[in-house]
C-alpha cells in the first residue's frame, strides 16, 4: 500500500510538470502580451502611453528574453512560492489572491457537503422507492436544477432577495467588512452570506449526484450478492446500507477527482453575478486582459487540485475496494 | 391428515409477473412436500418456475410478483405448521427464517457473494443476526462450518476475499454460509450448474454429506436429471409452472408415467447409446438443407490420409500478474496451450473436452486465427495444396475465413441486437462479396429453412427468438459462406436439454448432409460421446488423451480421462456416482508413468490412441 502511494505521488511530478508547458504554452499563443493589450487599451482611451517606461518593464519582466528561459524562471519561482507577478493589479500574484483562496476553497467545500448532505439521503430514497411518486417528484426538481444555469438562478434569487427581504445578497460579507482584516464579526457576516451562493452552486451538483447515485444503487441493488444477504435474514435497511449502498460508493470516491476543480472553475460567472470574492472572476480578468502570471497560476492550481483529487479518490478506492487493492492489474 | 410429519408443504401456489399487457403464470397451483432429512429435487427445463417456488419459500422473490396459495413450514413435528405466506413481507418473523432455519445457495456462486467483504465477514453475518454469541464463538463456529466444507485453512479462508477463491471454492464457502446456522432445510438453486463436472461431483458428494450429518432437508432445484438421480429421494416434475409428477426417485425414473418426463429423458445424451440413435427432442424441428446441398459439397479428398487440419506443436502464454501484495507483483505467463498436436480428418468430428482453464476455447480461437499463438503450425489441406493457415494473408487469409467458422457459446450475446435475422445472415456473403443482393437474399432464405425456422422470420430481431433458435440462428450465419470446418465452442452449454437435442441433431444433420468437419469443443463428456468420432482431453493446456471415441469411453488410459468420466452423473440409478474415487482429479494422485514435467510424451497406444505420458512408461503399465 505505501509502495503505490508512494509511486502515484512519484507520478503525479512529471504529470504536473507537463500540465504546466500546457499552461504556459496556451498563455504565450495569443499574439502579444499583457503590456501590448495595455497600451491599445490606453490608445482606446485617448491617452499617450510612455513606451520608453513601457520598454523598461518588458526588459525588467524578462519578456525580451526566449521563451524556454522564461518558463523555466516561471516554473521554477512557483516550487519556491513566488507566482510571478501581476501585472494589473500591480501586486505579487500571492497578494493578489491571497485571502480570495481561502475563501473560494471554504465555498467549495461547503459546497461539496451540502452537495453531499442533500444529495444522499434523496438519492437513496429514490433508488428503493422507484417508480413512484416521491421518486417521480425529486427527479422532476432535481431535473430543473440540473437545467438551470447557476448564473441564471443566481439572477433569480437576487431579484426575489431584493423584492421580498429588500435586502442585496450580493458579496460574500457585509458590504463593511470588504478589504477589512479577519474578525469574528467578519467570520460571522460572511457565514450569514455563504449560504445563497453555496445552494446556488451546489444545485447542479447535487441534482446530477442523485442521478447516478440513483442509478448505481438500482444497478447494485438487483446484484445476486444482495439476494443472498436477503436469503439469510438481513433486516432491509442494514442489508442496504452494508452491501449494496457500499458497492454504489465506488462511483461516489471515483467523483473526487473531477468535483475539486469542476466546483472552483464553475462558480466563475455565479461568482460574477453575485460579485463573490472568490478566485473566480479574478481568473476571467486575467485571462482577459492576459495577465499572465495570474492566470497561469490560475490554471496551475486548478491542476493541481486536480491532480491532488485524482490521488485521493485512487487512494481511497484501494482502501475500500479490496478488488482493486489485491488483484489489480490481473488480467482474466 | 398425514401421519408423516412433513417439514414444508406447499399448497395450491401459483406466483404470477405482471408483464407488458398481461401476466405471466411463473407457478400455478403447484403442490408440494418436503420430508425432513429428505433430499427432494425440483426438476424442470429453464422458465418452468422452479426457481421462483425456491425463491417464495423464503419470501425474496421479486416485489413485483403476486403469490397465493399456502407454504406451510412445520420446523419441528410437535408445533402447528407455519404459513410462510401469511407473514408480513420482510417482516421479523420471516427474516428469522431465513438463513437461521431455511438457508439457501445460489447457482452463481461467482456473483453471490459481495466482492467487497471478506468471507469470514459474510458466513458470521448470518450468525450475528441468528444467534446471541460472542465474537470469538461465531469465528469459531464459521471456521468450524468452513472446515465441515472442505476447506484444508478454515483460518485462512475465513479473511479472504471471494474473488481470492476459485468457483469450485466459492461454492463451498456459499454452502458453509447457508448452513451455519444448521437450518432444518437448505434450498439449492442449481448449486453445481456453473461448476465444471469434476467439481460438480465433488459439491454433490459434499451436499450429501453434511445433509446427512446435520439431518436436514434439502429442496435440490435443477435442470440436471443425472445430478437428480445421484441426490435426490423425491422428485416433483415441473413444466410451465405445474406440477406434472411427483414420487419417489426410483418411481419416477423406473416407472415415469408422463409423456413429458419420458421425453425429458429420451433427450439427454448418455453413454449407452447405441450407434446411429438418435436424441429424441422434445419438439421435433422439421429441417430442409436441400437448398445448401451440392453448394459446399466437401471438396475432393487429395490422396492420402484425408486430413484436413494438421496441428502441430501449438503454444500459447498469456502474461498475468501474480497478486502478490499491493499492485507490485511479478509478471507471470501461464501457459494456456502448451504443446498441442492434433489431425482433424475431413468430414468428421474431433471432441475437444476440458474443464474451464483447461485452454480448450484457446485452441479453438487459434484455430480460428482470433488468437495467434507463440509457437506451432496449423496446415490446412487443400486441393489446390497446404495451406499454412498460421501465414496466411490477403487473398488466402479471406478463403481461409470462409473455409473456418465459428459458432459460439452464448446465443444471446453472439448476435447483434440491432441487426435482423435477414441482416445477420447476409452480412457475411456481402463481407465476401458473393452473388448480388438477391442472390443473398435466396441464401438467406435457404439458410433459415436449413435450421428450421420460416422466411418469415428473416425479418425478426435475435431478442424474439428463444435460446435455441438463436444458437440455430448463430449455427446458419457461420453456414452462410458455405465452411469446411465449423469450430463449435460449448454450442449447446446454455441450453436446455431438450433444445440441445434439437441442436445437436441439427448439426449432426448438417454434417452428413453439407460434408462438415467439426472441432467440437465441450465441457459435457456426454454431448461429445453423441456428437463426435474421436475425442481429445484437454488438462493444464496439454492434450492428454486422444482416441477413437468408443476407446477413449469404454478404456480411458491416462488417470484424468478416468476422473472425468468417473465424475459425469448419470440419469440412471443404477449407475450412480463412484463418490468414493472423487476428489482425486489432483495430478497428485496420478500415477509416475504420468507425471515429471520433463519426459512427458504423447505414447502411441495403437489404432489413433495416444496418450500423455512419460517417455519410458510401457504400455502394459500404462493400461493397469
Amino acid at each position: 500500500m505505501i509502495r503505490y502511494i508512494l509511486w502515484r505521488v512519484l507520478v503525479m511530478i512529471p504529470t504536473l510538470l507537463l500540465i504546466s508547458a500546457l499552461v504556459f504554452t496556451i498563455m504565450e499563443l495569443p499574439p502579444g502580451d499583457f503590456f501590448e493589450s495595455q497600451i491599445a487599451e490606453m490608445r482606446a482611451m485617448g491617452e499617450n502611453a510612455d513606451m520608453a517606461e513601457i520598454e523598461a518593464l518588458r526588459a525588467r519582466y524578462g519578456f525580451d528574453k526566449p521563451l524556454v528561459e522564461r518558463y523555466f524562471h516561471w516554473v521554477g519561482g512557483m516550487l519556491v512560492g513566488d507566482f510571478g507577478y501581476s501585472f494589473e493589479y500591480q501586486l505579487p500574484v500571492t497578494d493578489v489572491v491571497g485571502d480570495r483562496l481561502w475563501l473560494t476553497m471554504m465555498v467549495s467545500f461547503v459546497t461539496i457537503i451540502v452537495t453531499w448532505i442533500i444529495a444522499f439521503p434523496i438519492g437513496i430514497y429514490s433508488a428503493t422507492h422507484p417508480y413512484s411518486w416521491g421518486d417521480y417528484g425529486l427527479t422532476f426538481v432535481g431535473l430543473i436544477g440540473l437545467a438551470i444555469p447557476n448564473f441564471m438562478l443566481a439572477l433569480v434569487l437576487m431579484y426575489f432577495a431584493n423584492i421580498w427581504f429588500g435586502t442585496s445578497i450580493g458579496h460574500l460579507m457585509g458590504r463593511e467588512y470588504l478589504g477589512q482584516p479577519m474578525s469574528w464579526d467578519k467570520v460571522k457576516s460572511i457565514l450569514e452570506h455563504l449560504w445563497i451562493p453555496v445552494l446556488i452552486i451546489g444545485t447542479a451538483g447535487t441534482a446530477g449526484m442523485v442521478r447516478r447515485l440513483r442509478a448505481n444503487l438500482m444497478d447494485e441493488m438487483e446484484k445476486q450478492y444482495v439476494v443472498t444477504a436477503r436469503a439469510k435474514g438481513l433486516a432491509p435497511g442494514k442489508l442496504l446500507r452494508k452491501y449494496p449502498l457500499r458497492l454504489a460508493l465506488n462511483f461516489f470516491i471515483s467523483d473526487i477527482g473531477s468535483i475539486l476543480p469542476a466546483i472552483i472553475s464553475g462558480a466563475e460567472i455565479t461568482a460574477i453575478v453575485l460579485s463573490l470574492e472568490t478566485t473566480g472572476p479574478l481568473l476571467i480578468r486575467a485571462l482577459q486582459s492576459q495577465d499572465m502570471y495570474l492566470a497561469g497560476s490560475f490554471l496551475m492550481f486548478l491542476a493541481f487540485l486536480t491532480v491532488i483529487g485524482v490521488l485521493i479518490s485512487d487512494i481511497a478506492l484501494a482502501m475500500l475496494d479490496p478488488r482493486i487493492r489485491l488483484a489489480g492489474g490481473r488480467t482474466k | 391428515m398425514t401421519a408423516e410429519h412433513e417439514l414444508l408443504r406447499i399448497r395450491d401456489l401459483s406466483v404470477s409477473f405482471p408483464l407488458l399487457g398481461g401476466r405471466v403464470n411463473a407457478v400455478r397451483n403447484a403442490d408440494l412436500r418436503i420430508l425432513p432429512g429428505k433430499v427432494t429435487a425440483l426438476v424442470g427445463e429453464s422458465g418452468s418456475g422452479k426457481s421462483v417456488i425456491g425463491r417464495t419459500i423464503l419470501g425474496i422473490q421479486s416485489p413485483a410478483a403476486t403469490v397465493s396459495g399456502q407454504i406451510l413450514f412445520a420446523d419441528r413435528a410437535d408445533q402447528p405448521p407455519c404459513d410462510l405466506l401469511a407473514l408480513p413481507r420482510d417482516g421479523r418473523q420471516i427474516r428469522s427464517i431465513r438463513g437461521n432455519r431455511i438457508g439457501m445457495i445460489f447457482q452463481e456462486p461467482m456473483t453471490s457473494f459481495s466482492p467487497v467483504h471478506t468471507i469470514g465477514n459474510q458466513i458470521d453475518e448470518a450468525l450475528r443476526i441468528h444467534k446471541v454469541m460472542s465474537p470469538a464463538e461465531r469465528r469459531e463456529r464459521s471456521e468450524a462450518m468452513l472446515a465441515m466444507s472442505g476447506f484444508a485453512d478454515p483460518r485462512k479462508v475465513f479473511d479472504m476475499y471471494p474473488f481470492e477463491l476459485s468457483g469450485g471454492m466459492r461454492q463451498r464457502a456459499m454452502i458453509a454460509m447457508a448452513l451455519v446456522c444448521e437450518p432444518s432445510l437448505l434450498i439449492a438453486d442449481e448449486p453445481t450448474t456453473a461448476l465444471d463436472v469434476t467439481v460438480q461431483a465433488q459439491i454433490l458428494q459434499l451436499l450429501r454429506d453434511l445433509q446427512e450429518r446435520l439431518g436436514m432437508a434439502v429442496l435440490l432445484v435443477t435442470h440436471d436429471l443425472g445430478v437428480v438421480a445421484n441426490t435426490a429421494d423425491e422428485v416433483v416434475v415441473l413444466y410451465q409452472g405445474q406440477v406434472l409428477e411427483s414420487g419417489s426417485t426410483d418411481d419416477i425414473f423406473r416407472r415415469p408415467e408422463h409423456p413429458y418426463l419420458r421425453g425429458l429423458m429420451g433427450a439427454v445424451p448418455h453413454f449407452d447409446m447405441a450407434p446411429g440413435e438418435r436424441l429424441k427432442p422434445l419438439r421435433e424441428i422439421a429441417t430442409d438443407s436441400a437448398g445448401l446441398l451440392g453448394r459446399s459439397a466437401p471438396a475432393a479428398a487429395p490422396a492420402g490420409d484425408n486430413v484436413l487440419l494438421r496441428v502441430r506443436g501449438l503454444s500459447k502464454s498469456f502474461v498475468i500478474r501474480k497478486s502478490a501484495g499491493f499492485f507490485g507483483g511479478a509478471r507471470a505467463a501461464h501457459r494456456a496451450v502448451d504443446d498441442v498436436s492434433f489431425d482433424i480428418r475431413r468430414g468428421e468430428s474431433l471432441g475437444l473436452v476440458g474443464e474451464s482453464g483447461s485452454g480448450k476455447t484457446t485452441v479453438g480461437k487459434i484455430v480460428v486465427r482470433a488468437v495467434t499463438p507463440d509457437k506451432g503450425q496449423i496446415v490446412m489441406q487443400r486441393p489446390e495444396g497446404p495451406l499454412d493457415v498460421l501465414a496466411a494473408r490477403g487473398a488466402d487469409l479471406t478463403m481461409l475465413r470462409q473455409k473456418v467458422q465459428m459458432v459460439f457459446q452464448d446465443p444471446v450475446s453472439s448476435l447483434s441486437p440491432h441487426m435482423t435475422v435477414r441482416n445477420i445472415l447476409t452480412e457475411p456473403l456481402e463481407i465476401h462479396l458473393r452473388g448480388s443482393a438477391a442472390d443473398r437474399q435466396a441464401m438467406a432464405g435457404r439458410l433459415i429453412r436449413a435450421i428450421g425456422l420460416s422466411e418469415d422470420d428473416l425479418n425478426r430481431y435475435p431478442h424474439s427468438f428463444s435460446g435455441g433458435q438463436r444458437q440455430r440462428i448463430g449455427i446458419a450465419r457461420a453456414l452462410a459462406l458455405g465452411p469446411e470446418l465449423l469450430v463449435c465452442d460449448e454450442a449447446t452449454s446454455a441450453l436446455d436439454v431438450s433444445v440441445q437435442a434439437q441442436v445437436l441433431n441439427l448439426l449432426k444433420d448438417l454434417q452428413k448432409d453439407l460434408g462438415l468437419t467439426y472441432l467440437f469443443i465441450s465441457h459435457n463428456l456426454a454431448v461429445v460421446n453423441y456428437m463426435c468420432d474421436r475425442v481429445a482431453v484437454m488438462q493444464g493446456g496439454r492434450i492428454v488423451e486422444i482416441a477413437p471415441r468408443e476407446v477413449l469411453m469404454r478404456a480411458p488410459v491416462h488417470p484424468y480421462t478416468r476422473a472425468l468420466l468417473a465424475a459425469v452423473p448419470y440419469p440412471d440409478l443404477d449407475r450412480p456416482l463412484d463418490f468414493a474415487c472423487i476428489g482425486q482429479s489432483g495430478t497428485t494422485t496420478w500415477g509416475p508413468a504420468f507425471t515429471g514435467d520433463a519426459g512427458l510424451t504423447a505414447i502411441d497406444l495403437g489404432n489413433g490412441h495416444q496418450v500423455l505420458a512419460n517417455r519410458n512408461a510401457d504400455i502394459s503399465e500404462l493400461r493397469a
